[in-house]
């Protein structure tokens, strides 16, 4: 066919001319709209799962809620059972995981961006961070088993599990931080250090208070995440019938999740009744969590004005 | 101030550096840990079992009188229920990922992104719930031959869960396209989806992959979803509505139970545990790679 | 189709024999006023630019030559809170009327950019992009059309031997020919310039502009350059913009040896811009 030919697809035509049929499908406003479709059917069917998700496991579990469900110990019979110990247990964890892995972590990220000059070492220090990040969950238990429960004896205890969870949310918390500390104005620094002041008080005073809404952000998501793992503390080897709130760090322990799923592995509907409560008391926890952050950033963020 | 409060100043200057840099160094000290934990625990198991039975082997029967060290049926389970898992996140992350960054409003995108970040950050024990005692029962109305443990209900509810991470990522990826190469393609006469098709896709197919190699490695890691959801028996199979034990599954098996430290059962442990290591590691580091030669292009 | 004439254009700079010659006014630009927002980019532009030659748009940095270039293929369309009034005739077909096909006009009038903007695919990719987007799939019809794109850009000679490599692994120079190449397989009329050469050195700077001379006779191009001498060399007719107005336009040899408006004199003359 020749570029004369007016059917010819590169033809010169009148603009108004309407073609819109004989395009090829990806030209047709057809193709558009029924892409959006496509689009917005996706974005419905996630809202749908998140809701179903939570609910479902909210609507089955809100019936089983009580004090006294909140005030028992575990035990062979579902209705009697409670996660007095498991959630004074993730309590724990959660406080001494906070301890361990706050600072390391938050220092780590100033070490990288304030005072790190780019070299080998940096390089490799930033390769094992991002490798870790990728690391599965169970891999961080199995090296707890190793290290802090063999070798170092510290035994199925809080403390071996806070130790886990806070080397497992670590590269999180560095990686956040680490951006946090990058949206801060170079000049904030130049300015201090131009000053005499020292590289420690310019970060202290100057830089830190102002990342501080990222790295709180970062550091409640991962600690959100902290308190909903199961796998490394099974692999710790996490008791999962204690009937003992933990007195100290060295005393064993167990946590909500794992309490849930102890009891989800039972084939009695009843303990799957159990399950449900749990799991909705540690979405309420983290959902505190969560709000806290949120007013501390907006806390941090109404001072800076 | 006096040259002794400076000196201690400087002191202080340099205890504080030399803090900051142990901090950081944890990461590599945590790093040799795993490498350090894993290697010689393995190595305790190679000393019994050699390298032929596992991999020449094709039953997982560790824990049984009768003894096998395949570990065919650890990598299968693990392979199915990823790929169902990257099979349903992929597209669906890809069309989210297209629409969030082409198509939708400011207040669109305001509004999805929480809600992405909000399905992230369930715990996966949850998602573990919801296969099981939800998608289950459900799938099984279609599928009767279904059994109560699969590796589709897992697989499923693995997909949803890495869907935010995929839209996110190639979200990025699309963002970085430059403007330029989307007015080349309009200037020819390209329609919306042309240009997304042929100018933008193509441009981001770095990152893209990036994104995909990486979420194929967080649901080779995965590890409670399946462990509730998609059975402990490490039968070697690809069919999705039967039960299945992948990798990750099998270390909680064995650490809720009894196995005593030290036996060769407890090793096994250690020997799948690295070669999920070994897994993980290669994928995340070739993502990475990809990522970073991405980024440079458009610099 | 009625068709105006433009009188008093000579058709090639240097030639002393004036041609009376009437030529066809191939775009209209009529009281086209531009907005972004509030702000005001170009004001009352009444131009007519004539067929077969190359047009010039000169003028100092954001004084609207590049917003009006972009009207003519509603290129603006792309960008939010542009509003545009007036009209735009191309052979006497008024593109801003409703009912445009948008696809139709940039198909029509094409576009090479101040950077060039290859796709990240094979040289064969990019320039088969057009032609495949309007329907073409057929493989032989594909390999002539590339091939003969590429002739026309100059750029066969150089590339036909790696017609499936990366176009990014092109010089600059090469990217911006295999853009023209790109723009021309599509089968326009016009081709739109926007300082097609600023970003190249010397030598590839006038290979463009050698390519320019050699398809000015087939195609109507106008070129937006803030090279004066580029101007002078290259094109037909030249119009010079202030401050998103038109100051003067008319042959390049008259305007710029004796420009009518005092200011195109300062422009010109260094003055400023």
């Amino acid at each position: 066919m020749e570029l004369t030919d007016k059917h010819h697809p590169l033809a010169r035509r009148p603009f108004e001319q309407d073609r819109e049929t004989t395009r090829p499908l990806l030209a047709r406003p057809g193709s558009e709209a029924s892409f959006l479709f496509l689009a917005r059917f996706i974005i419905a069917s996630a809202l749908l799962v998140l809701l179903v998700l939570v609910g479902s496991v909210v609507y089955d579990g809100f019936s089983r809620l009580s004090l006294s469900f909140l005030t028992s110990f575990p035990s062979r019979k579902a209705e009697n059972a409670g996660i007095l110990a498991a959630w004074t247990g993730s309590a724990w964890l959660l406080f001494l995981t906070i301890i361990f892995a706050l600072p390391l972590g938050v220092g780590a990220a100033v070490y990288l961006e304030e005072y790190a000059k780019k070299s080998r070492a940096t390089r490799l220090i930033e390769l094992c961070i991002a490798n870790l990040a990728g690391v599965p969950s169970v891999i961080y238990g199995l090296l707890g088993l190793q290290v802090f429960v063999r070798a170092l004896s510290f035994e199925r205890s809080v403390l071996s599990g806070s130790l886990t969870l806070a080397l497992l949310v670590l590269p999180i918390i560095i990686m956040a931080s680490r951006e946090a500390l990058r949206t801060v104005p170079k000049g904030y620094r130049e300015g201090a250090l131009a000053l005499g002041a020292t590289r420690w008080q310019t970060t202290w005073t100057q830089v830190l208070p102002v990342a501080l809404p990222g790295i709180a952000t970062g550091c409640i998501l991962a600690f959100s995440r902290a308190i909903g793992e199961t796998a490394p503390l099974i692999t710790l080897g996490a008791l999962t019938y204690v009937a003992q709130v933990p007195d100290s760090m060295f005393a064993p322990f167990t946590a909500l999740p794992i309490q849930a799923f102890n009891w989800l592995s039972r084939p009695q509907p009843e303990f799957h009744v159990n399950a449900a409560a749990a799991i909705t008391v540690l979405l309420s926890f983290m959902i505190a969590l969560n709000l806290i952050a949120m007013v501390l950033r907006s806390k941090f963020q109404r001072r800076q004005r | 101030m006096t040259r002794n409060s400076r000196k201690a100043l400087r002191i202080k200057e340099k205890i504080i550096e030399l803090l900051l840099s142990l901090c950081s160094s944890v990461s590599v000290l945590t790093t040799l840990g795993i490498i350090a934990v894993l290697s010689i625990e393995s190595i305790f198991f190679f000393r019994e079992v050699s390298l032929t039975q596992l991999f020449f082997d094709t039953e997982w029967t560790p824990l049984f009188l009768d003894k096998h060290f395949g570990i065919w049926p650890l990598i299968a389970g693990t392979i199915l229920t990823s790929a169902i898992a990257l099979a349903l996140s992929v597209p669906a992350g890809l069309v989210i990922a297209v629409y969030v960054s082409e198509f939708a409003h400011e207040r669109t995108r305001a509004f999805l992104k929480p809600i992405l970040e909000l399905l992230a950050g369930i715990p996966t024990i949850v998602y573990g719930y919801f296969a099981l005692l939800v998608i289950t029962p459900a799938l099984q109305i279609i599928f009767p031959e279904m059994g109560s443990f699969n590796a589709l209900s897992a697989g499923i509810a693995m997909g949803v869960m890495i869907l935010p991470m995929m839209a996110s990522l190639s979200e990025d990826a699309i963002y970085t396209v430059p403007k330029s190469l989307r007015e080349g393609a309009y200037a020819l006469g390209a329609s919306k989806l042309q240009m997304i098709l042929g100018a933008v896709l193509p441009g981001a197919v770095g990152g893209i992959t990036a994104a995909v190699i990486l979420s194929a490695a967080r649901a080779v890691g995965e590890t409670m979803i399946v462990a509730i959801a998609a059975g402990q028996q490490p039968l070697f199979h690809f069919n999705p509505l039967q039960p299945v034990e992948t990798m990750t599954a099998y270390i909680v098996q064995v650490s809720l139970g009894d196995t005593p430290h030290g036996t060769l059962e407890y090793h096994t442990l250690f020997a799948v545990a690295m070669m999920l290591f070994l897994l993980t590691m290669v994928l995340n580091i070739v993502s990475l790679r990809i990522g970073e030669r991405f980024k440079r292009m458009y610099r | 189709m009625q068709s105006t004439t433009v009188s008093d254009v000579q058709t090639t700079t240097g030639d002393t024999t004036a041609r009376a010659s009437s030529h066809e006014v191939k775009i209209e630009i009529r009281d086209v006023e531009l907005f972004y927002g509030s702000y005001q980019a170009l004001h009352g532009i009444n131009l007519a630019i004539p067929a077969g030659q190359v047009t010039a748009f000169i003028g100092p940095s954001g004084c609207g030559k590049s917003t009006l270039l972009r009207s003519i293929n509603r290129m603006n369309d792309l960008i939010d809170g542009v509003t545009i009034r007036g009209s735009i005739q191309i052979d006497g077909h008024d593109i801003y009327a409703p009912g445009v096909d948008l696809i139709e006009l940039r198909k029509r009038v094409g576009m090479v950019f101040q950077k060039s903007n290859p796709f990240p695919k094979s040289i064969f990719d990019n320039v088969a992009y057009g032609p495949r987007i309007h329907g073409i799939t057929n493989r032989e019809a594909l390999e002539e059309i590339v091939s003969k794109s590429l002739t026309r850009a100059d750029l066969w000679r150089e590339v036909r031997d790696r017609l499936y490599s990366s176009a990014l692994d092109l010089s600059g120079g090469q990217q911006q020919r295999l853009c023209i190449a790109r723009a021309l397989a599509v089968n326009p009329d016009v081709l739109l310039m926007d300082e097609p050469a600023s970003a190249l050195d010397p030598r590839s700077t006038s290979k463009i502009e050698d390519l320019i001379g050699e398809l000015r006779s087939d195609y109507t191009i106008v070129i937006v350059t803030h090279n004066m001498q580029q101007a002078a060399r290259v094109s037909d007719s030249t119009a010079f913009f202030y401050e998103g107005q038109l100051i003067e336009h008319g042959a390049t040899k008259q305007l710029f040896t004796k420009p009518r408006e005092k200011q195109t004199e300062d422009y010109i003359t260094g003055r400023f811009g």
